[in-house]
């Protein structure tokens, strides 16, 4: 098990190495000089003479050959340090540090509940097949992948927010300074993160319990009497859940991925709207910073499912 | 109910013969709503094809006028904040979101099995390149690929085609050598290579034909998936351009006049939905009538 989850590790880590080649040399290609963009948004640099623009560019590090610059921004980053934003004027960590506990409690909270959820209502809709049960989750899990999230947040703002006043239609406020406030401002968003994802792993929890509840184990447990409870939740669930847990690490990316666009619709101050903002103001250390956290959330949660794969099911083998 | 038929055909020492055409028809419409997602996709279709026809006015004539109008008898869902007819622009939307699906999909689908085969095939060093290659795609989460790439080819339905289309390129190639290599155990490949089938031979004639149908259903979910994801784009405002017409852009720019006229902001917003749900239950469908496990079977 450990020489398994060593090889997964350095596997983890070469992804990665390769992500921060593709990002950086992606963002390289991105029209518009920075400089000029940075000296346009400046009022008392707008008057700079060509000179001064060259200071500027070594300041930056721009004027480096590109390899040069790729290998210290990797130099800086592993180092926790992303560079200065042109457009915030301000270290990129800085501003990944106030805006990353925003999209991470979001996003898990969203991840919770629709793990949680989708398990249970996959679940009982194959328990109850074709009954009531079934009869309610199947549709809505339709519904569920066939939302625009953007669209379900536009709805929401308008019906919750603006036509009964039950909700505030946009901000975030952190759970530590006002609980209930925070609360409030996070329903909508957590709702349109989780919807999707929701849906997903609910339809992939009841085909996989429809699967085991075929199985012949299943059949020797009801007839040596043992009671509903015991077979449906011990047997059944617990197997059913290993090809659950393979989508899981996929949902938890396309959680973290949705953020981009939820965040925006609610103005949340968190990386997904910070990434869509920097694109817009060409800010490219930001957004290469911003695509790496999204990244790495990826490759860790697809970590933690291969480890919890592989001590879910004990058949698999770690040559 | 796929599974049950499977278990009660092979009690039976021959299943009966039927058309295999017939039995596909008969299982793709099993299900009553598949019939309404079907010609709901017929319909979109037609709609994009015919766009020029059934728009009423043009959809990108302005009208300082007649701007935020409520429906009316002249203009059915009303006008946007510059004088457009929102039903025209909803009509021409079809257009660019089935263009971008269709294409998209194309480029994926095209190169993500090809590259699949290929890794498939051939293992060694081609294998490992390919697969690593995905490796580093799969990380990224879709949306946020494929916004990086819109951001960097900057905007437009073409480059919005082109981002969407490598961003669903991992999918393909994971799926495509996943079966390349189980269907190369099978004794019919070891005959054609014994007879002297070159290696695009063996590509072409034996192993895509047998891996056709679970790509045909996964291009089918995709399409749903790829308009979400373009209309998405559209909403951020890194998709397609003004004064093109585009749903989520359209939800976009409805957003700033909800309390004023929610209709700018719904009405495109429910065609999506519409469309992603037409592809959807097509898509399944068409997993339960080409799944061959049931090949054969009433």
């Amino acid at each position: 098990m450990t020489a398994y989850i060593i090889r997964r590790l350095l596997l983890a880590i070469f992804c990665l190495f390769m992500i921060t080649l593709i990002i950086f040399f992606a963002m390289r290609l991105l029209p518009g000089d920075p400089i000029i963009i940075y000296i346009g948004q400046s009022t008392q640099l707008s008057t700079l003479s060509e000179e001064g623009v060259q200071k500027l560019r070594e300041e930056f590090g721009l004027d480096k050959p590109i390899l040069a610059q790729y290998l210290k921004w990797v130099s800086g980053v592993v180092r926790f340090d992303f560079g200065r934003s042109i457009f915030y004027h301000m270290p990129v960590s800085t501003l990944l540090r106030e805006r990353y506990p925003v999209t991470l409690n979001l996003g898990l909270e969203a991840f919770i509940i629709s793990t949680v959820l989708g398990i249970g209502a996959g679940a009982l809709a194959a328990v109850k097949r074709g009954k009531l049960a079934d009869r309610i989750v199947t549709p809505l899990s339709y519904v569920g992948i066939t939302i625009p999230v953007f669209w379900l947040g536009v709805m929401m703002i308008y019906v919750l927010g603006l036509q009964f006043r039950w909700l505030p239609i946009i901000g975030y406020t952190s759970p530590f300074d006002d609980f209930w406030m925070s609360t409030k401002q996070a329903i909508m968003p957590v709702i349109c993160l989780s919807v999707g994802a929701l849906a997903g792993i609910a339809r992939q929890a009841r085909s996989s319990m429809l699967e085991v509840v075929r199985q012949d184990y299943i059949r020797t447990a009801w007839s040596k009497g043992l009671s509903e409870r015991v077979v449906i939740i011990k047997h059944a669930l617990k197997n059913s859940l290993i090809p659950v847990v393979t989508v899981l690490g996929l949902q938890l990316g396309f959680i973290f991925g949705g953020s981009v666009i939820v965040e925006t619709v609610f103005s949340v101050p968190g990386i997904g709207s910070l990434m869509v903002t920097s694109i817009f103001a060409q800010d490219y250390s930001v957004v290469q910073s911003c695509t790496l956290v999204f990244a790495v959330v990826v490759v860790v949660a697809n970590l933690i499912v291969d480890i919890t794969y592989g001590w879910l099911d004990p058949r698999i083998q770690y040559a | 109910m796929a599974a049950d038929v499977t278990t009660n055909a092979s009690f039976s020492e021959s299943p009966a013969k039927v058309s295999e055409w017939r039995r596909f028809v008969r299982v793709f419409f099993q299900r009553r709503i598949v019939i309404f997602g079907f010609v709901v996709l017929i319909i979109l279709v037609l709609t994009a094809i015919f766009a020029n026809q059934l728009a009423p006015y043009d959809p990108y004539k302005q009208n300082l006028k007649i701007i935020l109008q409520p429906p009316s008898g002249q203009h059915l869902l009303g006008t946007d904040p510059i004088g457009r007819d929102t039903l025209s622009r909803l009509i021409f939307g079809t257009r660019t979101a089935l263009l971008v699906g269709f294409v998209s999909v194309s480029i994926a689908s095209v190169l993500g099995v090809t590259l699949g085969i290929l890794a498939g095939y051939f293992r060694g060093i081609t294998n490992v390149l390919i697969m690593r290659f995905t490796d580093i795609l799969m990380p990224f989460p879709m949306i946020v690929l494929a916004l990086l790439l819109a951001a960097v080819l900057g905007g437009g339905i073409q480059n919005v085609i082109i981002a969407l289309g490598i961003a669903t390129i991992p999918g393909y190639i994971r799926i495509m050598c996943g079966m390349t290599l189980s269907i190369k155990e099978n004794d019919y490949i070891l005959a054609a290579r014994s007879m002297g089938a070159s290696h695009v031979r063996m590509m072409w004639r034996h192993i895509l034909p047998n891996a056709i149908a679970p790509i045909i259903v996964v291009v089918t979910l995709q399409l749903g998936f790829l308009i979400l994801a373009e209309a998405g784009l559209s909403f951020l405002g890194v998709g397609i351009r003004p004064p093109g017409a585009a749903w989520g852009a359209m939800v976009n720019e409805g957003y700033r006049y909800l309390v004023r006229q929610p209709i700018l902001s719904v009405a495109p917003g429910a065609a999506i939905m519409l469309v992603v749900f037409a592809f959807n239950i097509v898509g399944d469908a068409l997993r339960d009538a080409l799944d061959p496990r049931l090949r054969g079977t009433l």
